[in-house]
């Protein structure tokens, strides 16, 4: 074999091994955590693990239902806040906007989306929290203003980017015909859109959700910062209430033994639920591919 | 994409007898406005209340509890971003060569390689930090150091540059290839002397928005390079970047002028390296 065959092996065995690197770092993340977590959760017992109501780490009680559903309660409201706006944006960047202005308004929710989690916190934790409170106590509801509803609004502002760049672009994968076919029996441009073109987008419509989802639910330093964290069943949609992903920064830095182990059972359990949300955007992104 | 050249009175009549019609346009309307309400509102109000606290001593070279320097903070951000990229880069430029150039289609491999970036890719930040504490911290000893949350970083970012270079890769015409293995070029030459030096642009553009997500990153990095407020004096002591100095000065509470003017800081940043990455983006459709 001559030097230049040689380095021609050699190097798309080097790019071989490059691409190997995405798979081994999902292999070893999945290895390391599964390995530290399980054991915790065996020595607590899984169901007392996952549907204990309180979380005492200074009593060895862990039980993190409280953070699952609090979780699922803020991942909630950003769908109920973040989901409806966003689609429609979405369908203003594809049917209503000008020209003109559309590429400064395109770069306006890229840069949303690359606005650091931190930012979005304080932002929450300055003006959000404040404005709930005052709300909360005028409405008779009291709390402080870290609640699920502050958590929930920053959240869904910060998973408008997400829906947007999907819905936007499965809505102009849709065949412009379907547009045209609608307009011309006789539809407004808004009945063509919401009756025609929106459905036949509804798989990558679906999909952007799911996405959505999966970043609130693991979204971390925002949430810490208005959320309020208390660790215990959230009471109402006015107070405070602690996420998985909270849970594992707040107490990890002094956490040891049997608690610590515990937190990275918690990674584990969130780990999971973000494993079953991107499973379900790769179907639906088969589907919608396979149409 | 209006398909009637009408002016807004007569379509606005034209909505008086389809109310449905006019309701959606409605909410269209008012949802785009809040979109970029937010938006605008968020920068606004960074900039406006954080530009005033942006004094000289926020760039003292050292960190005290009197003077809360961003400096050391910002030193270690550029450090921890060249350390990821160093390590980042190559991986994945290289696994997209592979992915583009030499996997055959079809390949089950491929499909793998595929299905793990996905899933890298939506994996949450916190998550990689209990990683990068479990592996770089613990097992290889490192301790809380920069180096572990740079590592942790570049896998974070590796599917970000992985499908940036991918797609540029794609979009160099065959007849490029064709031209210089007509031409008696080998794979490789073709490879490194062809097909990369046009997919430059894309690839720079895949770069600086993991550029962007490493400035940006706070929860991976509070386990793994931990929290402490000075430049350090190697790869392997502790260091804090931008986002979390901000995020410690905020939770702290004690220096809410500083938080501000962090505030302004990353986001300067993080609009720069958007636009950056824009811009290079389209150099790349415009070629």
């Amino acid at each position: 074999m001559n030097k230049k065959a040689w380095t021609e092996k050699f190097m798309q065995g080097v790019f071989f091994i490059a691409a190997c690197a995405s798979v081994l770092a999902v292999a070893l993340i999945c290895i390391f955590l599964f390995a530290n977590g399980i054991p915790a959760m065996k020595e607590i017992g899984f169901g007392e693990f996952l549907s204990g109501e309180m979380w005492k780490p200074k009593n060895e009680i862990f039980g993190i239902l409280p953070m699952i559903v609090g979780s699922l309660y803020v991942t909630a409201g950003a769908i109920i806040f973040g989901v409806p706006i966003g689609i429609l944006t979405a369908v203003f960047m594809a049917y209503y906007c000008p020209k003109k202005i559309y590429k400064p308004l395109k770069a306006a929710t890229e840069l949303l989306a690359g606005i650091p989690s931190v930012v979005y916190g304080f932002f929450g934790l300055v003006v959000i929290v404040p404005l709930i409170r005052t709300l909360g106590r005028d409405l008779g509801f009291g709390g402080n203003g870290s609640s699920i509803l502050t958590a929930s609004l920053l959240l869904g502002m910060m998973i408008l980017p997400t829906i947007i760049g999907l819905t936007e672009s499965s809505i102009r994968a849709v065949p412009e015909q379907y547009y045209e076919g609608a307009v011309a029996l006789g539809a407004t441009h808004e009945r063509a859109i919401f009756r025609v073109v929106i459905p036949a987008a509804k798989s990558g419509v679906i999909a952007a959700i799911v996405l959505g989802i999966g970043r609130a639910i693991g979204e971390t330093m925002a949430v810490i910062m208005v959320a309020g964290n208390q660790a215990r069943l959230p009471q109402g949609i006015f107070r405070g209430v602690r996420t998985l992903t909270a849970n594992i920064v707040i107490e990890m830095g002094y956490a040891t033994g049997l608690h610590r182990e515990a937190l990275i059972a918690t990674g584990v359990v969130l780990f999971v639920f973000i494993l079953i949300i991107n499973f379900s955007v790769a179907l639906l992104k088969r589907r919608t591919t396979h149409e | 994409m209006s398909k009637n050249q009408r002016n807004i009175g007569q379509k606005l009549k034209s909505y008086k007898r389809t109310p449905f019609s006019f309701l959606m346009m409605l909410l269209v309307m008012l949802s785009a406005v809040i979109t970029f309400a937010v938006l605008i509102f968020l920068i606004a109000y960074v900039l406006i209340n954080g530009v005033p606290y942006l004094k000289p001593s926020l760039f003292s070279f050292t960190y005290t509890s009197e003077n809360a320097s961003l400096m050391p903070a910002l030193i270690n951000t550029i450090i921890m971003t060249l350390l990821s990229l160093v390590i980042a880069v190559p991986f994945g430029i290289f696994s997209a060569i592979f992915l583009v150039e030499y996997a055959k289609r079809g390949n089950k491999f491929v499909e793998v390689i595929r299905l793990t970036t996905e899933t890298l890719q939506g994996i949450p930040s916190i998550v990689y930090g209990l990683f990068g504490m479990l592996f770089f911290v613990s097992t290889y000893g490192w301790g809380f150091s920069i180096l572990a949350g740079a590592f942790t970083l570049s896998i974070m970012v590796l599917p970000l540059i992985m499908r940036s270079t991918e797609e540029a890769l794609k979009a160099v015409p065959d007849s490029y290839r064709e031209g210089s293995f007509g031409l008696g070029a080998g794979k490789l030459r073709t490879v490194f002397r062809i097909v990369l030096p046009s997919a430059i642009p894309g690839i720079l553009a895949g770069v600086i928005l993991a550029v962007g997500r490493i400035v940006g990153e706070t929860a991976a990095l509070i386990y793994t390079a931990g929290t402490v407020a000075d430049i350090p004096n190697s790869v392997l002591d502790s260091g804090r970047t931008l986002a979390v100095h901000m995020y410690n000065l905020a939770s702290e509470g004690l220096y809410m002028d500083q938080a501000y003017a962090t505030a302004v800081i990353l986001l300067v940043l993080v609009v720069g390296i958007n636009t950056l990455s824009g811009f290079l983006a389209k150099k790349l459709t415009k070629a």
